[in-house]
């Protein structure tokens, strides 16, 4: 099993015909993603190719790309200025699945679709997220599909090249995932470490968990108290930022230590005090994990 | 990105929040022309992004036009937190009954700006929020709705006793509030919000920061954007739309991604030496783009060797060692390079990377040893 998406995974992509969009339409179609349907306002009736003459009907709206193809979950590559309102749109035609891979989403917009999203029971993973990718089944976003392998483990991470990274040790030690979660390095995002455990817990696959977070907020601290009282399975973590200064951006719009707050310390102590396994270095996460499947 | 407090000032007053007379200067002549015109008493202010002003010495009163220009001439190319103060805010100064505090920030756990309000102002808030949290009053706003009337007058019923300055601090809240989402704010601050002896509400002091991510929409707030508080090379990666932070050591940094780049950082420090800088050049192979960032690097004269580490995701290897080969021929690097590629295509890459004479590394932990090596031995 996978969580979140899977072979029933029937994907519209907001902004298919956008120089993101397009390619990394082509990417999930070849991965063997279900891509039913495109939206960009303006080019109704026309149709995507995919990379073996698929045709993938482009919508104006994903009103009418819902009503036509019954797509269950959508894919955001519009570019910042409108991601909210994409977002917002998708939730409105009763989507449960919603994942935003633009950054760059000015964070008093997804203030709004975040709330929006939620009343209409949606799921947002992101923004400013690489998607996520349920090896064999499914991908949805950018992560690229040659690294991962079906097997045991669930990851989860607020970074993109970081979690590559890991995943790629992982494969190459023979240790395949479940699904793996990119869940944003934005301040505001939609599902959380404590979502992706929650749901990874009641995946029966699902043996062990990679939790990769960085400094800014409270994330982590959550999703370590999380472990503590909830989660059975064997818990691997690592976090990125121990040498970025304070009240300084590292590159993701959330990766800020304010004031003494969200410091890459305290966080690595609240996963060891919840007794989740800390690797120091990015290589350490598979050793770690190796050794809680007892491989 | 931040703004300077005179910049801050002028937003609230644009809004209707009562800020006390002030204006900027540059030279110790103008702060006395400024504070002549002003008469009486003035506050001559550094204006740096910085907290810690007053205790380093960067704001001073004065009683006298003569005065506010010794300070100015003082306080003008003092060093504050390692910034060069280039210009003074000279301000009329207000004699104080009470100090709070009232700010906006965007609170990440609940997914929306919250409120904070003290009515213990002009100190540290997160202080209060520890020691004497029944001083702080936060209230959540829902995003979809906006402030609403009576949640203005709850907060500020709960900074003062006086019915009239009640509302007059309710007035100020919706007012900051339409400061913060005109702005495209992340955090607005007064600290403190006095009241005068004769009963009056204002902000006499303020800090604002903008949200990066709203910049295209409020051009005029860009615009105040002060690029003399910045190191030089952060100003040309932003200008180039490359994420760069400088730090003190001395193993040039050059990642795709943000995380990885930080998890490089620590990597370096782990193996013992120190990292120079955070530089994330995305998932582009373009030699554009490399190029810019080896100029930014390189302007730093305390890196002693550059580091890629590049994992190739949808971006394959082959075109970043392309892309990197062709930038090393167009600049004159000084200092050694060293190479990690990992990922799609590697077998490629490290094919051109050793036709073009580089040593390439698919280890993280293996190029990282060798960059703190490189830069122990220079």
């Amino acid at each position: 099993m996978a969580i979140f998406i899977d072979e029933n995974t029937r994907l519209v992509v907001q902004g298919i015909t956008g120089r993101d969009g397009s390619f990394h339409t082509t990417q999930m179609i070849e991965y063997g993603t279900q891509v039913v349907a495109g939206v960009t306002p303006g080019k109704a009736g026309r149709s995507f190719a995919g990379p073996k003459g698929e045709k993938v009907p482009i919508f104006n709206s994903m009103d009418a790309a819902v009503a036509a193809t019954s797509a269950n979950t959508s894919v955001v590559y519009v570019p910042p200025a409108f991601a909210a309102g994409a977002i917002m749109e998708a939730a409105d035609t009763g989507i449960t699945m919603i994942v935003a891979i633009t950054e760059g989403v000015p964070v008093l917009d997804m203030a709004r679709a975040h709330a929006f999203a939620r009343d209409k029971g949606a799921r947002v993973i992101g923004p400013n997220c690489p998607g996520l990718i349920s090896p064999g089944k499914c991908k949805v976003g950018i992560l690229p599909g040659q690294i991962v392998t079906q097997g045991p483990v669930g990851v989860i991470s607020r970074s993109g090249t970081l979690t590559y990274e890991a995943v790629y040790h992982l494969t190459n030690a023979e240790i395949g995932q479940t699904t793996c979660v990119g869940i944003g390095g934005d301040p505001l995002i939609g599902t959380t470490f404590v979502d992706c455990l929650e749901a990874f817990a009641s995946d029966p696959e699902t043996k062990a968990v990679v939790m990769i977070g960085e400094i800014g907020g409270t994330d982590e601290q959550e999703a370590a108290s999380y472990v503590k009282e909830r989660v059975r399975l064997p818990v691997v973590g690592f976090i990125a930022g121990q040498t970025a200064p304070p009240g300084r951006r590292m590159g993701h719009a959330g990766a800020i230590i304010s004031g003494s707050a969200g410091t890459a310390a305290e966080k690595m102590e609240a996963f060891e005090a919840a007794g989740i396994q800390v690797a120091k270095r990015p290589a350490e996460i598979a050793k770690l994990v190796a050794a809680a499947l007892g491989r | 990105m931040d703004i300077h407090e005179y910049q801050a000032k002028a937003l609230l007053r644009n809004a209707g929040i009562p800020v006390p007379p002030g204006e900027i200067a540059g030279t110790p002549a103008e702060a006395e022309t400024i504070a002549k015109k002003l008469g009486g008493t003035v506050v001559v202010k550094a204006q740096v992004h910085a907290g810690g002003r007053g205790k380093a010495g960067g704001v001073k009163l004065a009683k006298t036009a003569a005065e506010a220009r010794d300070h100015a001439s003082r306080i003008l190319g003092m060093e504050i937190k390692g910034l060069v103060v280039q210009s003074v805010l000279v301000t009329s100064a207000e004699e104080i009954a009470t100090e709070a505090y009232l700010g906006v920030l965007v609170d990440r756990k609940g997914q929306a700006p919250i409120f904070m309000a003290s009515p213990a102002g002009g100190i540290d808030i997160e202080e209060v929020a520890r020691s004497t949290p029944a001083k702080l009053r936060k209230l959540r706003v829902d995003p979809r709705y906006g402030l609403l009337p009576h949640q203005a007058y709850w907060i500020a019923d709960f900074l003062y006793d006086d019915p009239d300055q009640i509302e007059q601090g309710a007035r100020i809240v919706e007012r900051l509030w339409r400061v913060f989402i005109d702005a495209g704010a992340s955090m607005v601050e007064i600290n403190p919000l006095i009241t005068t002896p004769s009963g009056e509400v204002k902000a006499i002091d303020a800090k604002i920061s903008v949200d990066d991510n709203e910049l295209f929409r409020h051009v005029e707030i860009a615009d105040m954007r002060d690029t003399t508080s910045e190191p030089p090379a952060e100003t040309l990666a932003r200008e180039a739309n490359l994420s760069y932070v400088k730090l003190d050591g001395t193993v040039g940094c050059c990642v795709n991604g943000a995380g990885l780049a930080m998890a490089t950082m620590d990597l370096v420090s782990f193996y013992g030496g120190e990292p120079a800088n955070f530089l994330d050049i995305g998932g582009s192979s373009n030699p554009d783009k490399v190029v810019t960032a080896l100029e930014i690097i390189t302007a730093d004269a305390s890196v002693k060797v550059i580091l890629f580490n590049i994992f190739g995701g949808i971006t394959r290897c082959d075109d970043v060692a392309k892309g990197i080969i062709e930038a090393m021929r167009r600049i004159d690097i000084k200092v050694p390079i060293v190479i990690r590629l990992t990922g799609t295509n590697e077998e490629a890459a490290l094919e051109i990377l050793k036709e073009a004479g580089c040593t390439a590394y698919t280890s993280m932990d293996d190029v990282v040893k060798k960059a703190v090596d490189l830069a122990g031995a220079a």
